[in-house]
């Protein structure tokens, strides 16, 4: 707007506000739960203001969890749940970068064909083939593990479709000056391709890791063994805690760090994630 | 240093399209060989051949000898400048002109030894050195690129035409500098541009391929004063050369033009009353005073270039176009009329069925 009227500038200030507050009314909520006894948090009305058992709360959740819920500490699910999501994150880029190549870069025989194929994967989440997948994890005796947790997840149309896009941007003749310098496809991949997508790469991991550190179905499915729990399906379990009524004060506790990760991924790199998205210039 | 002999390439695409229709050249050692042409000519896709950029489809490419059709370019001891630099985005500049030395195994204080040596020749400076290419002007990149190439110290440099993003004076600059630089290094380079003007200045021989057909082949003055068809006369020269329909005189000493003039001709040997199309250079058409003048020229337009001026004009009863070039500038309009002459030897006759000259 270029007119200067008051009224303007406060009635977009106020629904500017409110719509934050709206937002982080839960968040908000969330913190002050964790921030009293358990005691406390059963009797209504509910608080609104932080109480005093902030750091007492956070020793429970992170070092011991919850006694009816198996007593599982959140710093083990939180170490379990990073695992995961950084092997999908880290998997799926270096797996779909690897392929973008191959799709962009050499001519084989149904090149198209195989593009095709794996951007039909987009029709198969987890959801869909979640029985065979399972069957396949179970057979190769990945449940409990690490691999089971991450390698199901790791195929990625989306990131292979993007990384093509980055590639086919870069010019033709940088591929012919590497080779006239001498650089075999996989100098040619390693020295020049990874460090002109960056940028991509940085946006693609804040998304990936993000959707990773989400994952609930799928672990709930392959981790019987509580000591393979990751956070997000923690946290459900802790609200089934046998006969009890549920320590909200903790579980928020627990709630509370299993955001902080993805939040500190964003914040670190939301400058290159904006980059990679919106940066055109090669 | 080296012998670039190329024996009858041909480049077929895979879609059917010929785009070299078999061209020999024997290029010496030290040589400097610009090719020439409209785009879509073939001249880049041989210089890519060369380059072990686009296979071979039919001929040989050898290097001192040793036959390079199948080899990859990193084996064939060459360095290449390209037209849009090509320099790695991510890279330093050093790390730019060192990437090549290093994927050799080059020592690296021999690397630094050559980039230093490159660098100075370029006249790049230190703190050049650290940037990245997209801090630099696009001159500076130019220099980079060729800096790049001069450390490999390759038996063959060349050139895709490396200035075709400059602005017009940088462009004068840089083309003075390949040309130094070149004498000095005393490496055989195959240079490829669209410019005429370039062309010239840079070449000891230029090759003019049209529709993946060699033209001509041969020195700079050789093509502008023996033109070996149609084609040639009209790219090579600026502004181009005059072109009309005429016929050879009954006595085959002059020539007859549609409008009725004549003009005198040297025992060439063109058959009398043969149908010629007859070239003339703008630069060698005269003003000319009294009896020598050989027609009216009505003047259309006049483009005053400082140094000289260029006419544009028609003459004759079937007002055939013609531009002519004056020294210095010219006190006349639109309307005004002036005779011109030309001497016998600067006339250029060609065959108008087939384009080839004829005298």
């Amino acid at each position: 707007m270029i007119e200067n009227r008051p009224w303007v500038t406060f009635l977009s200030h106020a629904v500017l506000i409110l719509g934050v507050a709206i937002i982080a009314f839960p968040i908000w909520i969330t913190f002050v739960a964790a921030t009293h006894d358990s005691v406390r948090m059963v009797q209504v009305p509910l608080p609104l203001l932080p109480g005093d058992q902030f750091f007492n709360n956070l020793k429970i959740a992170l070092g011991e969890g919850i006694e009816g819920a198996g007593g599982r500490p959140a710093g083990m699910m939180l170490l379990n749940s990073l695992v995961m999501a950084l092997s999908i994150a880290i998997g799926k880029i270096v797996i779909s970068l690897l392929s973008a190549f191959a799709i962009v870069y050499f001519r084989f025989p149904f090149r198209m064909g195989f593009f095709w194929l794996i951007f039909i994967t987009l029709m198969l989440p987890v959801e869909v083939r979640i029985l065979p997948t399972f069957e396949v994890v179970a057979n190769l005796g990945m449940l409990n593990t690490y691999a089971g947790l991450s390698i199901p997840l790791i195929a990625s149309a989306t990131a292979t479709f993007m990384f093509r896009q980055v590639f086919l941007t870069i010019p033709d003749e940088l591929l012919e000056a590497a080779r006239i310098d001498g650089a075999g496809p996989m100098r040619f991949f390693i020295d020049i391709l990874v460090p002109m997508s960056r940028t991509n790469i940085a946006a693609l991991f804040v998304i990936l890791f993000i959707y990773g550190w989400n994952q609930y179905l799928w672990p709930l499915l392959v981790t019987t063994d509580g000591d393979m729990y990751t956070v997000v399906m923690g946290i459900k379990q802790m609200l089934e805690a046998a006969e009890q009524a549920p320590e909200w004060n903790i579980i928020m506790m627990t709630t509370m760090l299993a955001m902080l990760p993805p939040v500190v991924v964003v914040v670190f790199m939301q400058k290159l994630f904006v980059k990679g998205l919106t940066e055109t210039e090669k | 240093m080296a012998r670039v002999t190329v024996n009858g390439v041909q480049k077929v695409y895979p879609n059917g399209f010929k785009a070299i229709h078999g061209v020999d050249i024997d290029i010496a050692d030290g040589e400097f060989v610009v090719l020439v042409g409209p785009s879509g000519c073939g001249k880049s896709t041989l210089l890519r051949m060369v380059a072990g950029l686009e296979r071979v489809t039919d001929g040989t490419i050898s290097i001192d000898g040793k036959v390079i059709n199948d080899l990859e370019p990193a084996e064939r001891d060459i360095a290449m400048v390209f037209q849009n630099y090509a320099l790695y985005p991510h890279m330093s500049v050093y790390n730019n002109m060192a990437y090549g030395l290093k994927i050799r195994g080059l020592s690296k204080a021999e690397i630094e030894d050559r980039v230093k040596k490159a660098s100075a020749i370029l006249e790049l400076n230190e703190d050049l050195l650290i940037r990245s290419p997209r801090q630099l002007s696009g001159g500076q990149r130019q220099r980079v690129a060729m800096g790049r190439a001069i450390v490999r110290e390759p038996s063959v440099f060349l050139f895709d035409e490396p200035l075709s993003n400059l602005d017009a004076k940088l462009r004068v600059q840089m083309r003075l500098e390949i040309k130094k630089l070149q004498e000095r290094l005393g490496i055989t380079s195959i240079y490829v541009t669209h410019d005429q003007v370039e062309a010239m200045t840079l070449g000891h021989r230029l090759m003019v391929l049209n529709e993946g057909r060699v033209e001509q082949l041969g020195t700079p003055i050789e093509l502008y004063e023996r033109p070996a068809s149609i084609f040639v006369a009209g790219f090579i020269g600026s502004p181009a050369m005059n072109f009309m329909d005429a016929k050879v005189g009954s006595d085959s000493r002059s020539i007859d033009l549609p409008g009725g003039e004549r003009l005198p001709l040297n025992g060439t040997g063109a058959e009398a009353g043969r149908p010629v199309t007859l070239g003339i250079r703008p630069e060698h058409l005269e003003r000319a005073s009294g009896q020598e003048g050989v027609a009216h020229l009505n003047v259309d337009l006049i483009e005053h270039l400082g140094a000289d001026s260029l006419v544009h004009g028609h003459f004759g009863n079937d007002r055939t176009d013609l531009t002519v070039r004056v020294q210095g500038t010219l006190n006349m309009g639109p309307g005004d009329t002036f005779d011109f002459s030309v001497a016998p030897d600067h006339l250029h006759l060609f065959d108008p069925q087939s384009g080839a000259r004829i005298a």
